[in-house]
């Protein structure tokens, strides 16, 4: 079922890419949303698939009595939620606000960093 | 007496450093007289090194040493300095003229601005090349060398805001950098080959290297460090244009020390990888080009500095021509001479300097009739250009003699051949003879005839300005007399070191060899004629020049020219500013990296079975799949960002098919808040509905991120038919409860086994958010709003734009 699972990240790294490939920022947005998944996926396959059984150690135990799920790429997936989140809310606002002060959606009309018309370097000493 | 553990010698190449730090103060508070203060430095080092004299002249050596890299390969790297005839005669001109040139430049400089600044480069630099010379390992010798690159760049550009001061400094540090970075190539080879990296055990195992196959590169990189330092043709072009340099600087740098590292380093490594056929073919010959070329050009110039520059070139083609020789008696000449250049070369700068600050002009043309008015300088003058002339008694006289001498067969010994000594003797004797008419041109023109009218009225210079060249001027005069005891004291351990064997220097005041002695005649007769038809030969090599324009010196500027136009090309090219062709690049790299190897090495997963899965399973992957779909497919953009919502709870729902409830719930959350913060936000802009890319960009961008969809699948498929390595998952199973009594692993690890991970996940999410809050209150024009005036402003700073912005306006209030 891992390899379900695999051919699934694909798609969704594919998508993400061909999102991000977009001259539209908010495209480029749901791109990085959505590679955001792609990689907690990855990371989660890797860990190998359990069904049904949390890695919660019984009342009583001081260790789980049948195979549970692998809990370390849970931990470092949570992590990465997070960020990920916190990421995306602050590109969503960058982007609301470049497009207040430039009046544009589109990256190709958003020049202010590196100017059409930059100089040519001077040939003197 | 071997203090061969006395590490105060490290203060030798180090205090000019220390003092450099404190110079701008001292200069601060002494001003003009901070010269005769800080010349206590290069006097207290010369007493140093001259109380080493004894011992050297004992025919012992000694070095001291730092361990600095111990794990190096084939040995360890030291911090050392290695003394024997050589490294302290170079140490003592180093400091001894160095004293002079401090006390100098305090008069030189006085009252200029950044003299403090001067002071502390020209300490940096008396330091770097007291090491350069002393340095016994040679990565030692290398770091000097480059730092004596870096702070002649720093000197030469000292007055920086002339173009002319700029491109002489860059040129200097391109050429003698680029030099030095092949001589770090050919150390390196010579450090593996001798099997050290102390130039002291090298010299203790002669031959090794020159069998060696590598012999050649290790001597060509070496020869284009030397080359470039010493200014050897075609590399010669930089040395004049850093005349730009203050006096004091050309004095120093471009006479006695920086531009002789390259004789210095020739003349150290002639042991290692001197006596070859390569060295004796290639030195004389490039050595001699440069002597002829130096000689020639010095005439063609009137500017005092540009015909000390061109002469300097010439007397280091002189060295490099004399050491390629090799024989005891060329190096016992390239040694005198090198001494005898050092005392009248540095006299005859700071002459030129003191001129130069006296009259307001360095042009010869210019000056005349100084000897009343300039009394002192031009005893100094003379005295120089005696010695510079080879005059007997004066130190010259015996370089000269010795390299003559190379004719007799008596007397030069092995070596090269009877047609190479030679020639040689008539490269040297016509080249002394253009050296003597610039001399004299120098030292005699600006001082006889009628007194000439010039910028400033002409008066003596101060003791500071005058004294140094004219100890200089009788040092190089007053040797002579006691020539016998120089050349048992200083020469024979400095020619013992170069030639590699013992060898004892025998130079007499009084020794008449008939052939030499009509040569030097011939030579003063040919010099004088030089001197009386000067007007003619300048006129001529100034046509000469005109037809023939083109040199190395417009080359570089050519091939500077070509790099910056070249950079400027690459960076249109590959920095266009089309974001999504950056990305394009990114990913179609990134597909690449993964699938190339694959291919090439053959490493494709086997297939996998059909996975068994419950129809659940199967149903939630297409609803994902559904998503992802709707999200590119869809309509408009809100379809888009609920299509978004869609993938996020579909992965949310794996998690938890799959026993990560955790990571469900908290996917649940994020991707809820997702969705209505960019329904929220998005939906009142007034942004393009659709994804409208054209055709071919579809296939292009759709062929990118599906070679990375594969890519990415193919590596997981990889991966997966690997065993996992589940140590660490174990670990924390077992552990969780007794050791951090919490049942809840995957809570316990993130609070408790890998809780530095939290914290800083935490400071992600603190100064995303203290971003966003600086992005939302920071407006163009100084107004300041808060979070809840957003709607406001976003309305008052739009500008109006191409769509209907009522409706859209109105639908994201009633959002909002």
């Amino acid at each position: 079922m891992e390899f379900a699972l695999a051919t699934l990240v694909g798609l969704f790294v594919a998508t993400a890419v061909y999102l991000l490939l977009s001259r539209s920022m908010i495209r480029m947005l749901l791109g990085v949303a959505i590679l955001g998944n792609a990689v907690n996926l990855l990371i989660f396959t890797v860990g190998r698939l359990t069904r049904e059984v949390p890695p919660i150690v019984p009342p009583g135990e001081s260790a789980p009595l049948e195979a549970v799920a692998n809990p370390l790429p849970q931990a470092l997936i949570l992590t990465a939620i997070v960020i990920g989140f916190s990421m995306f809310a602050y590109l969503l606002v960058l982007a609301f606000r470049s497009y207040e002060e430039l009046n544009a959606d589109n990256t190709d009309t958003m020049r202010l960093a590196e100017p059409e018309d930059s100089p040519r370097p001077p040939l003197s000493y | 007496m071997l203090p061969a553990s006395d590490l105060s010698m490290f203060l030798v190449p180090l205090a000019p450093f220390l003092v450099a730090i404190v110079a701008p103060w001292a200069v601060r508070f002494v001003g003009g007289h901070s010269g005769w203060l800080l010349g206590l430095v290069p006097a207290a080092m010369f007493i140093q090194l001259l109380a080493l004299v004894p011992t050297i002249a004992d025919g012992n050596t000694f070095s001291v040493a730092q361990v600095w890299v111990a794990s190096a390969t084939p040995a360890p790297i030291n911090f050392s300095l290695y003394f024997d005839g050589l490294s302290l005669t170079f140490g003592l001109l180093i400091s001894g003229i160095g004293t002079f040139i401090v006390i100098y430049s305090g008069g030189y400089l006085a009252g200029h601005r950044h003299q403090g600044r001067f002071m502390a480069f020209m300490l940096m630099f008396m330091g770097s090349m007291m090491g350069l010379v002393l340095a016994d390992s040679i990565i030692t010798l290398f770091v000097f060398w480059e730092l004596t690159a870096v702070t002649s760049f720093l000197l030469i550009g000292f007055d920086h805001r002339r173009q002319a001061a700029r491109r002489g400094a860059i040129q200097a540090l391109v050429i003698t950098g680029g030099g030095g970075l092949a001589m770090l190539a050919g150390l390196i080879i010579l450090a593996y080959t001798a099997g050290t990296w102390d130039i002291s055990q090298m010299l203790s195992q002669p031959g090794k290297v020159q069998a060696a196959a590598v012999y050649p590169i290790i001597f060509l990189l070496v020869l284009a460090g030397a080359f470039t330092k010493s200014a050897q043709v075609p590399f010669h072009f930089w040395l004049p244009n850093a005349m730009e340099a203050p006096t004091p600087v050309s004095a120093y740098l471009h006479s006695a020390t920086m531009v002789k590292a390259g004789v210095y380093l020739l003349a150290r490594m002639h042991p290692v990888l001197g006596g070859t056929t390569l060295w004796s073919l290639v030195l004389p010959v490039f050595g001699g080009a440069t002597l002829l070329t130096g000689a020639i050009m010095a005439l063609r110039h009137t500017d005092m500095k540009q015909m000390l520059a061109y002469t300097t070139m010439g007397t280091l083609g002189m060295l490099v021509m004399l050491l390629g020789v090799g024989s005891k008696l060329a190096i016992t000449a390239a040694m005198v001479f090198l001494i005898a250049h050092s005392f009248y070369k540095g006299a005859l700068f700071m002459v030129a300097g003191t001129i130069d600050h006296a009259t307001g002009t360095r042009e010869i043309t210019q000056l005349s009739g100084l000897r009343g008015k300039m009394p002192i300088t031009f005893a100094a003058a003379a005295l120089a250009a005696f010695s510079m002339a080879g005059l007997p008694f004066a130190l010259g006289y015996f370089a000269k003699e010795e390299i003559y001498l190379l004719l007799d067969p008596a007397y030069s010994g092995a070596g090269a051949g009877p047609w190479m000594n030679t020639a040689i003797v008539m490269v040297a004797f016509l080249g002394n003879a253009l050296m003597l008419a610039a001399g004299a041109a120098i030292a005699i023109k600006p001082f006889f005839g009628p007194l000439a009218k010039t910028p400033l009225a002409p008066h003596e210079g101060a003791l500071a300005l005058v004294g140094g060249s004219l100890i200089l001027g009788v040092l190089g005069f007053g040797v002579g007399f006691y020539i016998a005891e120089f050349g048992d004291i200083f020469l024979s351990p400095a020619v013992t070191a170069v030639a590699g064997v013992s060898a004892a220097v025998k130079l007499e005041t009084f020794k008449l060899v008939w052939l030499p002695a009509l040569l030097s005649l011939a030579t003063w007769i040919l010099g004088a004629v030089f001197f009386i038809y000067l007007d003619r030969i300048r006129t001529f090599l100034r046509r000469v020049a005109k037809v023939w324009s083109w040199g190395p010196d417009q080359g570089f500027d050519q091939a500077m020219g070509g790099l910056i136009r070249f950079s400027a090309l690459f960076t249109r090219v590959f920095h266009h500013g089309k974001l999504d062709l950056y990305i394009t690049l990114i990913f179609s790299a990134f597909a690449a990296a993964i699938l190339l190897p694959m291919a090439a090495l053959n490493l494709w997963p086997a297939m996998p079975h059909w996975p068994q899965l419950s129809f659940y399973e199967w149903g939630i992957m297409a609803i994902a799949v559904v998503g992802l779909a709707a999200v590119i497919l869809g309509s408009s953009r809100l379809v888009a960002i609920v299509s978004l919502g869609i993938q996020g709870f579909a992965v949310a729902i794996i998690f938890m098919l799959f026993g990560a409830p955790d990571l469900a719930f908290t996917q649940f959350m994020v991707e809820t808040l997702s969705v209505v913060i960019l329904a929220l936000v998005m939906t009142r802009l007034h942004l393009d509905q659709h994804d409208n890319r054209m055709f071919e960009r579809v296939v292009r961008d759709g062929a990118v991120a599906l070679a990375c969809g594969f890519a990415v699948t193919a590596f997981l498929f990889v991966v997966l038919q690997t065993e996992l390595d589940s140590r660490l998952s174990e670990f924390f199973a077992l552990n969780s409860s007794p050791l951090a009594h919490g049942k809840n692993i995957v809570n316990v690890i993130l609070v408790d086994f890998r809780a530095l991970d939290t914290l800083g996940e935490i400071a992600v999410v603190m100064t995303a958010g203290i971003a966003i809050l600086a992005l939302i209150r920071m407006r163009a024009g100084g107004r300041k709003t808060g979070v809840g005036a957003i709607k406001k402003t976003a309305q008052s700073t739009r500008k109006p734009g191409p769509v209907k912005r009522g409706t859209r306006l109105k639908s994201a209030e009633r959002t909002g």
